[in-house]
């Protein structure tokens, strides 16, 4: 007899509670199949590459503001300021289509107003130390209201989204891929690579696990959350111009309603609001499985609102259960 | 010899209790202050500002003011709560939709109902957070998309109606035509609940809970029951600023306002302590005026209303940060 | 030993692990009605993990708990108050946003026995409109032991009442805690201050390593038992083995770091002393002594208000504890929570350090890193099975795990501050050894240590801190237990049982009642109680 034969069948609980703490992904991957499944029961025959690729692109930068979310959680913190950040980014770049210098200016303009939005959250949560979710509560609200003022400065000048961004938003490369996916790999790489293979990703969850650890080892943390809240910043301001892409409308709340579903997704994917525990794969699958969930409430004729008390109860639960695993002695 | 007994907590002559009382209210009594300079600048650069602004002014404060009460309270014990705007829309649309067309007297009801829901709704959040253990961040959060979805299921769009009778207790003045009828009403709420409440075991178990839980919990008090009841009362307020809302509106709203971020402004503007235990009521009510005049005064100067936006994330961060810099010298010593 | 129907309270068998980490092995406690009880043991020893377990803060593993003849179980100290037992921590559980008299009424105490008490222990004129986060912990201590003094509870338990008092209320609690004698109901007292232990208390239980290991009934003389009884059997055969490395410590070699007048506020005053390259220098000193401010100075973790440190012969300052990993100091916790990522990898939290600085932040270097790793995990041999997350190990491979992080990239320095804290006798013997053979290798080792026989294990010089200051220097050859306890107390060497005369000088104070007595050292601090247990229980 193998021993593992000899495992007793109670403890098949204790495996499965070990395998969603040790690789989260998996469960979760399961639990997207499965909604996969009831979409195709729900309307048969539709689940194919074309209905894939639109759940892919339209999950994009939900995923990548979900990143931002990763990214700050993995440190014990939290960016609110993504979602007028977006906005604002892909706002002001559709304000300069018709001025000289064109898009192309309004994206290093915006690329550049992020910068200085996720430098002053750095610097407030990293160096004053204060609370992230007020302090990107507080920026975000600058920036929604510079956003607007811009909003009024430039209302003679028409505005309207690029061309190449409507393309490299909704566009599909041969109708099936989209060409945002050709944008989002890389990033989606550098992020998964960089948390496990860079030293700044390994201090990322150094400083959310436990920052007397971190110091006493030389680690400085306000110069890896200044340089945090900037990438996070950055990104959220990407995603902004992805969306103005795919969804052809530049307004200055574009992202808003995006920002509650990017923390969710990276929860549901096993980051710890905490710190110190989770990855980008858990997230990616996270926007996976609540874009799918959108789609197939769409499908069954429900309305918005059940999408949101299924999103809110997925939440709870998915965390309920992580803290249920992860807690043990 | 009076440095080594005040040092040892010993009672010193009146006039210092005096100085301490006013050096522990010191920021309510600042804000209030500034509130007073505030309004003094509004009638000198529109001299016009009177009766009708000062109106204006306590309606349009009066849900926020509500929702700053219930954000301080659980915020004081210790949590957070990123749901109130959407408890705030479902009472809110669930008192729209059942007064309307119906008998003045349903309405009394219908408010005794929603208040009885908000300390329901308010008590799950609690109940969710306390045996889940998952942090109240992200329970709130989550739950601000359930409450919110139900809100939209009860109304899919703007509609029903308000009781004459609660319309006529918020609009217009009490008495004197400069008092208006709306800050009656909001000390009246206030005072009913939070003042006895201040001073029983409940609001002290608040009070310890979210002071030092280790604390709380070695002087006897039910930590998980605490906080339970601290989540049912922002419950309660947020059911009562949703009724303002109706009341003030004459509608209900299934979408949430922005007040669930702004209520964390006023707190904290408002000196109420994220860490918990620390902070009262009237900070986060004198703040959510000055931020509500702070925008009305733009509006006078001509000055775009969105750099109001801009106006109240700049002082909400110019606070913190001044506050934290404060705390990190003192650590530093 | 059958249970007796006269003891007021009757613990007994009492275990406690917190994951790794065994608090209590077996205790045991039996008190009689009108009794002062001493409970007593050697820092680690499992006191306060007992109080805890009897006021329901702390749910044991296992035990039983009896309470005039029957049996109890406490889940809450809400619930213990209520059966009668009631406990003073050495942390007041006073709240501190809100002013006394909400304290009092939150814990339901008759404000009228309050202030009784509070005259009695000599705060007579305390503002009870003060907020507790205004007063000092002195005063703080004071009135959470009228508080407790009011509710009149059958067992009152005082964990380290008296450290952090000055003098003077010092006296005073002893003499309120003196009077409580005789009645229907116990106090169980907890000291390390064995002239306050004589002067009050009639029998002591001491606990050694979790377990009770005798009951002394204190009379003149039986200082001396109970100190036996707390030291415990010596360590035999590791000693010679590591000894021998020791012997080759050479005598006179340059100075690697030296201390000169180092202070830090009023805990620490006047460190002074020199740490050769290839020494291994004990530091002992009681609890509180200023041995944490020395090392967080040390560290770079804090500023000294006073005094100068050099390095290899030149002036440092350290603002930040890169500042003195650069210098090559390099500081080893006691509290594994503090210096260890518990629920990352092995790998991540030995390679820390490298990552930590600007130029780490870069792509890793998987294969060296892997090397050098293993490198470590195989020379202190940590068993990496469950190496997936820290918190999973045992306490003392997440020790080796701290240790292993400095040791993987070559150390000048080693600061190790209790390293063998709550792990097993194995892995300590195997510390000992990796320390002798760094410092045979050049490295310098600064060690304290909690355990006096440590210092003849590892040492080649040890230094004793008392009240802020360097006030000892011996050879590890002379540093045997009772001159370190001896010195450690700041007593004279050769006093015939000095505790004893200086606790007759303290009865004959509390005798008189007026004049300054003998003043004891009023300057411990109240050590962090581990928030493990407690926390959970408090959600």
């Amino acid at each position: 007899m193998t021993p593992a034969a000899a495992v007793p069948r109670a403890s098949t609980l204790r495996q499965v509670d070990r395998l969603f703490r040790d690789r989260p992904v998996v469960p979760l991957v399961a639990l997207l199949a499965l909604l996969v499944l009831l979409y195709e029961v729900a309307r048969p025959g539709v689940v194919g590459p074309t209905w894939a690729s639109g759940i892919v692109a339209f999950a994009i930068p939900l995923a990548i503001l979900a990143g931002c979310q990763t990214l700050t959680m993995l440190t014990g913190g939290i960016d609110l300021s993504v979602g007028a950040v977006a906005s604002m980014a892909g706002f002001v770049t559709a304000t300069f289509v018709a001025q000289p210098g064109g898009w192309e200016l309004g994206v290093v303009i915006a690329l550049a107003a992020a910068l200085a939005a996720g430098l002053l959250n750095g610097v407030g949560v990293g160096v004053f130390r204060v609370h992230p979710l007020i302090m990107t509560l507080g920026v975000g609200l600058v920036v929604l209201g510079l956003a607007n003022a811009w909003q009024i400065a430039t209302v003679t000048s028409s505005t309207g989204v690029p061309e190449q961004i409507r393309t490299l938003g909704s566009d599909r490369f041969l109708d099936i891929f989209p060409y945002s996916l050709v944008f989002f790999a890389p990033l989606a790489l550098i992020i998964l690579v960089g948390l496990r293979r860079t030293g700044y990703g390994r201090l990322l969850y150094a400083v959310g696990d436990n920052p007397i650890a971190a110091r006493l080892s030389g680690a400085r943390a306000w110069q890896v959350l200044v340089v945090l809240y900037m990438i996070s910043a950055l990104m959220a301001a990407l995603a902004g111009i992805l969306l103005m892409g795919l969804t052809n409308v530049a307004s200055v709340t574009l992202a808003d309603s995006l920002v509650l579903p990017s923390v969710a997704a990276a929860v549901i994917g096993g980051t710890s609001i905490m710190g110190g525990r989770g990855g980008y794969g858990g997230t990616l699958v996270g926007a996976l499985i609540l874009q799918v969930i959108s789609a197939l409430l769409t499908a069954l004729g429900q309305p918005e609102a059940v999408r949101q008390i299924l999103f809110g109860a997925i939440v709870v639960l998915v965390a309920a259960a992580y803290t249920r695993v992860t807690a043990e002695s | 010899m009076s440095a080594a007994a005040t040092a040892l907590g010993e009672a010193a002559r009146p006039l210092d209790a005096v100085v301490g009382m006013v050096r522990r209210n010191g920021w309510a009594l600042a804000l209030l202050a500034f509130l007073a300079l505030l309004l003094i600048f509004t009638k000198v650069i529109q001299p016009r500002y009177g009766v009708a602004g000062a109106q204006a002014l306590a309606i349009s404060a009066l849900p926020l003011a509500l929702a700053a009460v219930a954000q301080a309270i659980c915020v004081i014990g210790g949590g957070i709560d990123l749901s109130i705007g959407s408890m705030m829309a479902l009472t809110s649309v669930i008192a729209a939709v059942q007064m309307k067309g119906q008998p003045e007297e349903f309405g009394v009801v219908v408010v005794l109902a929603v208040l009885v829901l908000g300390l329901i709704l308010g008590a799950i959040n609690g109940a969710v957070i306390v045996f889940t253990r998952v942090p109240d961040i992200v329970v709130t959060l989550a739950m601000s998309f359930v409450w919110a979805g139900f809100a939209l299921l009860v109304l899919a769009s703007p509609g029903g109606g308000s009781a004459k009778w609660l319309r006529d207790i918020i609009l217009g003045p009490f008495l004197n035509e400069w008092i208006p009828k709306s800050a009656i009403v909001l000390i009246v709420t206030v005072g009913l609940v939070w003042i006895p409440l201040r001073r029983s075991r409940l609001g002290l178990s608040i009070y310890a809970v979210g002071s030092n839980r280790l604390a709380a919990f070695r002087s006897g008090v039910g930590v998980g029951r605490t906080k339970i009841a601290a989540y049912a009362l922002t419950g309660l307020f947020a059911a009562l600023a949703g009724l303002g809302l109706t009341a003030s509106t004459g509608i209900g709203t299934p979408v949430p306002g922005p007040y669930t971020l702004t209520s964390v402004a006023a707190i904290v503007l408002g000196g109420v302590s994220l860490a918990g235990g620390r902070g009262g009521v009237l900070g986060p009510i004198v703040a959510v005026l000055i931020l509500q005049l702070i925008r009305s005064d733009m509006t006078f100067l001509n000055v775009d209303t969105n750099l109001a936006i801009v106006a109240q994330g700049a002082i909400l961060i110019g606070v913190v940060m001044f506050g934290s810099l404060l705390q990190l010298r003192r650590a530093r010593r | 030993m059958t249970a007796d129907p006269e003891l007021l309270l009757d613990a007994s068998d009492v275990a406690k692990s917190f994951g790794a980490v065994v608090a209590l092995r077996s205790a045991s406690l039996a008190v009689r009605p009108g009794e002062v009880h001493a409970l007593m043991g050697a820092n680690g020893a499992g006191k306060s993990t007992l109080v805890k377990i009897l006021t329901g803060s702390v749910r044991p593993d296992r035990g039983r708990i009896a309470i005039r003849g029957h049996e109890r179980t406490v889940h809450s100290p809400g619930e213990a108050r209520r059966n009668g037992l009631v406990s003073v921590y050495q942390e007041p559980a006073l709240i501190p946003d809100l002013d006394i008299r909400a304290n009092l009424r939150l814990t339901h105490t008759p404000i009228d026995g309050f202030r009784h008490w509070i005259n009695e222990l000599g705060l007579a004129r305390l503002d009870l409109s003060r907020h507790a986060r205004e007063l000092p912990l002195a005063s703080l201590r004071v009135i959470d032991l009228a508080r407790a003094l009011s509710i009149e509870p059958d067992v009152l338990m005082l964990d380290e009442i008296t450290a952090a008092l000055p003098a003077n209320l010092t006296e005073r609690v002893l003499e309120v805690i003196g009077r409580q004698k005789g009645g229907d109901r116990c106090i169980v007292f907890i000291s390390h201050r064995l002239i306050e232990i004589a002067a009050v208390c009639d029998r002591a239980t001491v606990l050694r390593e979790g377990a009770t290991v005798g009951v002394v009934d204190v009379t003149r003389g039986s200082e001396e038992q109970i100190v036996e009884l707390m030291l415990g059997q010596p360590v035999q055969g590791i000693a010679a083995a590591v000894r021998d490395a020791a012997s080759a410590a050479p005598t006179d070699a340059p100075s690697r770091l030296e201390a000169r007048g180092l202070g830090h506020g009023t805990k620490l005053v006047d460190a002074s002393f020199r740490l050769g390259a290839g020494e291994v220098l004990g530091v002992v000193a009681l609890e509180g002594q200023g041995q944490d401010e020395l090392f967080d100075i040390l560290a770079g973790a804090v500023r000294p208000s006073g005094g100068e440190l050099l390095v290899d012969g030149r002036p440092v300052s350290f603002g930040h504890p890169a500042d003195a990993i650069r210098a090559g100091l390099v500081y080893i916790a006691a509290d594994r929570a503090e210096a260890l990522l518990m629920q990352r990898s092995v790998r991540e939290n030995i390679a820390l350090p490298y990552t930590a600085r600007l130029p780490g932040w870069g792509l890793i270097d998987r294969a060296s890193e892997r090397e050098r790793i293993d490198r470590a995990v195989t020379r202190l041999q940590i068993d990496a099975r469950a190496g997936n997350e820290v918190r999973r190990l045992s306490g003392g491979n997440q020790q080796k795990v701290t240790i292993a992080r400095w040791v993987a990239g070559g150390v000048r320095t080693l600061l190790c501050f209790d390293p063998t804290r709550g792990i097993d006798i194995r892995t300590k013997n195997q510390i000992y050894q990796l320390l002798r053979e760094l410092a045979a290798a050049g490295a310098s080792v600064l060690l304290y240590t909690s355990e006096l026989k440590e210092v003849q294990l590892a040492c080649d010089r040890a230094i004793v801190i008392f009240g802020g200051r360097v006030i000892a220097e011996l050879d590890a050859v002379d540093a045997d237990e009772p001159a370190l306890l001896r010195a450690a107390y700041n007593l004279r060497a050769g006093a015939q049982i000095p505790e004893a005369i200086a606790a007759k000088a303290v009865e004959a104070t509390l005798a008189r009642g007026d004049a300054p007595g003998p003043p004891p050292a009023a300057v411990a601090a109240d050590a962090p109680a581990d928030p493990v247990g407690e926390e959970g229980a408090a959600r």
